[in-house]
């Protein structure tokens, strides 16, 4: 499967945080790498998205769409700032 | 999410397909009259969803190839073994409806505020967000410096070849085609390299703008060739479409 990179879910970022988020700035929780989330690695495959570290590869971010519902597993990050004037 | 529908930016809405239009053997242009558009920025793109007979539904993301302020457009190439861009190249008609939603994206965006030098590095299809930021600039009135390094499997598979050749209002284009060319062809030729990325991007001294879009590979060897050549990581952006030309 390719991977894509995150600018592809920005419409599914909306839905889980109700705004723009590909500008945010993500720091990965297992190496420290620190980028916009425009640039991690995606790999989408219904009904799953995966969302993995540039530089190490750690799963950052999960979601899951079912049942009407979109789970969402965050642990692998350390942090995910929005810049305050998008 | 309140917010959102509020905005109604995100509400998947459906547009009526307003023309269809070959730019290439395999890739077409589709102007779209969405209902409820609040306007979008050069770069962005909009998700579209494909619902079959028995509820089964398909998205892609698509990137916008218009200005803002021109009408909302897209530039599909036909994947072979697709499940959405077989149907949108080869079976989407002028007055069919066709169901998306955006715009979608903040950081692959440009502005004419965020000034330039621009370099736009495009891999195949991933010239079309790069050729929304030319109208844009050239419509805007920008007089940044742009140049566009456009990387194309063979001449024919250029795609807006007829509107980059007329130029931008001074930006530049160059071609390298990586699997052949006419004879007598005296631009470039072969895969992106740091000798022709060294070449043809500005000066790192300028504190250019760059904007990478193509297949991941593509991608990653421009992106790490510009910071080899001292551009700051935060003014190269990138957008990556996996090997293929759909996302």
């Amino acid at each position: 499967m390719d991977a894509l990179d995150g600018n592809a879910i920005g419409g599914l970022l909306i839905d889980v945080f109700g705004t723009e988020m590909t500008a945010a700035r993500s720091t990965c929780a297992t190496c420290g790498d620190s980028r916009p989330v425009a640039e991690l690695v995606v790999y989408r495959q219904a009904p799953g998205t995966v969302v993995r570290c540039r530089t190490c590869g750690s799963v950052l971010m999960v979601f899951v769409r079912a049942h009407g519902a979109i789970g969402t597993d965050l642990t692998g990050l350390a942090s995910l700032s929005q810049p305050d004037r998008p | 999410m309140e917010t959102t529908a509020v905005r109604g930016r995100l509400t998947w809405q459906v547009a009526t397909v307003t023309s269809v239009t070959p730019e290439t053997g395999s890739v077409v242009t589709i102007t779209l009259d969405p209902p409820d558009w609040l306007g979008h920025r050069a770069g962005q793109h909009l998700d579209v969803r494909l619902t079959a007979d028995d509820g089964y539904t398909a998205e892609r993301s698509y990137s916008i190839a218009s200005a803002p302020g021109e009408q909302v457009a897209i530039t599909v190439e036909r994947l072979e073994g697709g499940e959405v861009s077989p149907y949108l190249t080869e079976d989407l008609r002028a007055g069919d409806e066709l169901e998306l939603r955006g715009p979608i994206g903040g950081y692959f965006v440009w502005e004419p505020a965020d000034g330039g030098p621009l370099i736009l590095l495009a891999g195949g299809s991933g010239v079309v967000p790069l050729r929304a930021i030319l109208r844009h600039r050239r419509r805007s009135g920008s007089e940044v410096p742009a140049r566009l390094l456009y990387s194309a499997r063979t001449l024919p598979d250029v795609i807006y070849r007829g509107e980059l050749d007329q130029g931008h209002d001074g930006a530049q284009v160059i071609y390298t085609l990586t699997r052949s060319h006419p004879s007598g062809w005296t631009g470039h030729t072969g895969r992106l390299s740091q000798a022709l990325l060294a070449e043809a991007a500005w000066a790192a001294e300028a504190n250019p703008l760059a904007f990478i879009c193509g297949p991941t590979s593509f991608v990653e060897t421009a992106a790490a060739g510009l910071v080899d050549l001292g551009y700051r990581p935060e003014r190269v952006k990138t957008e990556r479409f996996g090997a293929t030309g759909g996302r």
